[in-house]
């Protein structure tokens, strides 16, 4: 990052400006503060690894000591590399966008999609082969499970998540993000959360939550990351330039808002010490409960929905090159959605301990929500009109289209399944794995392969993709695996639900638990094949844009102001 | 500049943009799709009527009845106890009726089969497995050798108080630990241990000294296993001519198993099932064919 910036002032300058210009220019509140920050946190970090019994907390420890003191030594190592100099905010009257992090964001969505991918392949295995759990701790399922949910929707979609609000948010704002460190505390710092999250669940560090399994210490640090998330966003929108704020950042800004909001509530715990990674959640009963799934339901709803229809709200209409297609619509939806969404989550906690008037409020609005998740749908399809026929040429945006009727299709079963009467067969089967997976990987994952096809040649300066014949075969590879994955999983699901509720004549039940999953070992070996065909066109994927990153044609440096005068970073 | 964008028409579609533009995107006025927003409303109308009629909104220190009166805990007390009534007719005689007349009377039979095949898939098939074949170190309950006793009164109290299950009734027999607990050297034991397998039918070590074996054995081993090692039930003692080792039967685990024998567990199911049940398992376990 800096060796492009550097090379012309070499060029232009002497020596002895050269010293006079570092000589001029103070370490900046920013880069001390944050400096500071880490200084204290690594020491922090040292007391706590010497003094902790517990060898999880030690590890930990040390990675924060180390990750702290690797960002003081980058902060300083690039103070005295630029000289501390103040970056423009315009370079012949365009914006100096600020890419490095963007670029940061989208490699590791790429390498942790992967990742991810790769361990839920090996869960998938490992329930159809349970001898692949190797009867070793670290492998075993209990650990391995969080570690593919998180790394696919914290790591891979968060990352995605962060680089595409990052340009989107400075394109459609005309202006550059605020500061020189906050935007790489931000995407760094929340990489190294998602490793110390990950690492602690392969060595059994959790607080048994699900999708919040992460412990104290590394909700803490999400915490921090994240308020500082939401003062860059803020901050380039209080800077924009344009007058109006485009749709894409209200959605961003209300998954940023609300995740801060639901993290928080949901892992109100109290640490044993602050050498032990065990803590105790605040909340008991059905109270942890209600919460857990307020939480866990708005997750869905703000992490993987508002914040991939900030995606689709950019990506489409840019690859389409059309206008999109309604702003009304787009109003009420957003607004539909972000009142309504927040009531659903008791939809989870059907025939439980939960009162029957709260599960039966949460589906109502379950309900209620139908209509405005499809608003999405419609503004996403109904951009395309007039440009249909791109669907034939160009995969990616046949993928962002796919993806957006994935959206609508889960966004119809969910609401489904929330009522009682059909959840009393759909809970606790793998028809809610289906479901989920209908979600995540066409919806959720096809709009974030969109985005990252966009991406990669627009951050590179490269003229287009390395291949779109690799696109097209990363797009029928996993749709067929979706298709399996989602398939073999109602099968498999109403299957086992029409097994746990069947009876004989006399009354008694007529399968065991165990005969149900021996009845599904056939849907989960298809499953797992999904999964394969998933992965394989991810692998295809990484090397398409590798290649596309290496080999691609560069794009002449004056049709975007962005990329070819890359910030000092 | 581009602060002040006037409105157009979209050439394609013929629709206005809203005239607002950020790096080159630009919106359509459409309206609200109708089908889209009559939907919405009768969504908004169906939830409106289901509050009405379930419970649904809390108030202060209670909550809305709902006019139809509903109440899922009502209804799953109610369909439990209909569940159960309607097996109670056989449940009682299966109660009052010995474990023979259970066995003599076809429809208690057939009661006591079905009610005892789903019992046991949930409660016993995890170790013995679904067909009661068993695995290593959880015996097989289709064959006739039996470390408790394998009439339907020894299985019953088998399963009623389990086998060193901490129950006060409970099945209790423990082999000591040979060699972990230094009652024997590692010669002994494998003198008494290739002993045992020269009289199972199992190969035994050459120039191992049978005779000591066999000694140690009548020392330390006959008074549970039998002098001829047929072994003793009374005291869960197996017997050591079976065909079937519940720890393997080659030399090395006959010698393991006087090292440090596993003593494994069985639940007592008498605070976990109700007596019927227990009964309809006996009379279930029992027919498998190993029965005696």
């Amino acid at each position: 990052m800096v060796l492009p910036l550097l090379a012309p002032c070499m060029e232009s300058k002497d020596w002895g400006a050269e010293m006079a210009q570092k000589k001029t220019n103070l370490v900046s509140l920013e880069e001390g503060g944050f400096a500071l920050f880490l200084v204290l946190l690594a020491f922090a970090c040292i007391i706590v690894a010497g003094k902790t019994f517990d060898q999880v907390m030690a590890f930990h420890a040390g990675i924060g000591a180390l990750f702290a003191a690797v960002g003081v030594f980058l902060i300083f190592k690039n103070y005295f590399d630029d000289g501390g100099q103040v970056i423009p905010q315009e370079i012949d009257g365009k914006p100096n966008y600020n890419i490095g992090p963007v670029k940061f964001g989208a490699v590791a969505a790429m390498f942790w999609g992967v990742a991810g991918f790769t361990v839920g392949l090996i869960i998938a295995l490992q329930l159809a082969f349970p001898a692949l759990n190797f009867d070793l701790p670290w492998t075993n399922f209990g650990r391995l499970r969080p570690l593919h949910t998180s790394a696919v929707i914290f790591a891979f979609g968060g990352n995605v998540l962060l680089a595409t609000s990052m340009y989107v948010v400075q394109r459609t704002s005309r202006v550059r993000m605020p500061g020189k460190i906050l935007p790489w505390f931000v995407i760094l710092g929340y990489n190294a959360f998602i490793v110390i999250a990950g690492t602690g669940y392969l060595l059994g560090a959790t607080q048994s939550k699900e999708y919040a399994e992460p412990e104290w210490y590394a909700d803490l640090w999400l915490t921090i990351v994240w308020v500082f998330y939401l003062l860059l966003f803020m901050g380039t929108l209080w800077k924009r330039k344009e007058p109006h704020i485009y749709v894409a950042n209200w959605f961003y800004l209300a998954f940023i808002v609300t995740i801060a909001m639901l993290h928080i509530t949901n892992n109100l715990t109290i640490p044993v010490s602050i050498y032990s990674t065990k803590s105790y959640i605040v909340w008991s009963g059905v109270q942890d409960a209600m919460v857990q799934w307020w939480y866990g339901h708005n997750a869905v709803g703000f992490f993987l929905t508002a914040g991939f229809l900030a995606i689709m709200y950019y990506f489409i209409p840019k690859r389409a090159e059309r206008p999109v297609y309604s702003y009304r619509l787009s109003i009420v939806h957003f607004w539909a959605l972000i009142f309504i969404y927040i009531w659903a989550g008791p939809h989870h906690l059907h025939y439980t301990a939960l009162p029957q008037w709260a599960s039966t409020l949460g589906a109502t609005f379950s309900i209620i929500l139908w209509m405005p998740s499809w608003g999405g749908m419609i503004n996403g399809l109904m951009t395309l009109s007039g440009a249909w026929d791109k669907l034939r040429t160009d995969p990616v945006l046949r993928m962002m289209v796919v993806s957006v009727a994935f959206y609508g299709m889960s966004t119809f079963e969910g609401p489904l399944m929330s009522l009682r009467a059909v959840n009393s067969l759909s809970h606790y089967t793998d028809w809610t794995i289906g479901h989920v997976h209908s979600g995540a990987l066409g919806w959720v994952g096809y709009i974030s392969f969109g985005a990252l096809y966009c991406l990669i040649p627009w951050l590179w300066n490269k003229k287009r993709l390395y291949s779109l014949k690799l696109v097209d075969w990363h797009f029928w590879l996993s749709t067929i695996g979706i298709v399996l994955y989602i398939t073999s999983m109602w099968v498999s699901g109403i299957m086992q639900g029409l097994m746990w509720r069947a009876y004989d004549q006399l009354g008694f039940l007529e399968y065991s638990f165990v005969e149900t999953v021996e009845a599904m070992h056939p849907f989960y070996i298809i499953r797992a094949l999904g999964g394969a065909l998933f992965l394989a066109g991810a692998l295809i994927m990484a090397y398409n844009l590798w290649m596309t990153v290496r080999h691609g044609e560069a794009e002449e440096a004056d049709t975007t102001a962005a990329g070819s005068l890359a910030p000092a970073e | 500049m581009a602060d002040i964008h006037e409105k157009e028409i979209d050439h394609i579609s013929g629709v206005e943009t809203t005239g607002h533009e950020w790096d080159g995107l630009k919106e359509l006025n459409n309206p609200l799709p109708k089908w889209w927003l009559y939907l919405f409303y009768a969504c908004i109308a169906w939830a409106v009527v289901y509050w009405v009629l379930y419970p649904s909104w809390p108030l202060v220190s209670s909550y809305t009845k709902g006019v139809l009166g509903a109440s899922q805990r009502t209804e799953a007390l109610q369909a439990f106890d209909e569940g159960v009534a309607g097996r109670s007719e056989f449940a009682d005689k299966i109660v009052a009726a010995s474990l023979e007349d259970i066995a003599q009377d076809p429809e208690l039979l057939q009661f006591a089969l079905a009610n005892g095949q789903a019992a046991f898939g949930d409660n016993c098939a995890p170790c013995h497995g679904s067909g009661g074949t068993g695995a290593e170190g959880y015996p097989n309950l289709q064959d006739d050798t039996w470390l408790w006793g394998g009439t339907l009164d020894d299985i019953h109290t088998t399963l009623l108080y389990g086998i060193r299950s901490g129950n006060d009734d409970a099945r209790i027999g423990e082999m000591p630990a040979f060699g972990r607990d230094e009652l024997l050297t590692r010669e002994e034991i494998s003198q008494v241990a290739n002993f045992v397998a020269s009289r199972a039918g199992v190969e035994a070590e050459e120039g191992v000294d049978l005779a000591a074996g066999e000694t140690i054995y009548v020392d330390n081993c006959a008074a549970c296993h039998g002098d001829n090692l047929e072994g003793i039930q009374e005291v869960g003692a197996p017997s050591l001519m079976s065909a079937n080792y519940l720890y393997g039967k080659s030399l090395d685990d006959i010698k393991a198993q006087i090292h440090g024998p596993r003593n494994g567990v069985m639940p007592a199911w008498v605070d976990r099932l109700d007596p019927a049940t227990i009964k309809s398992l006996t009379v279930y376990v029992h027919s498998f064919g190993g029965g005696q």
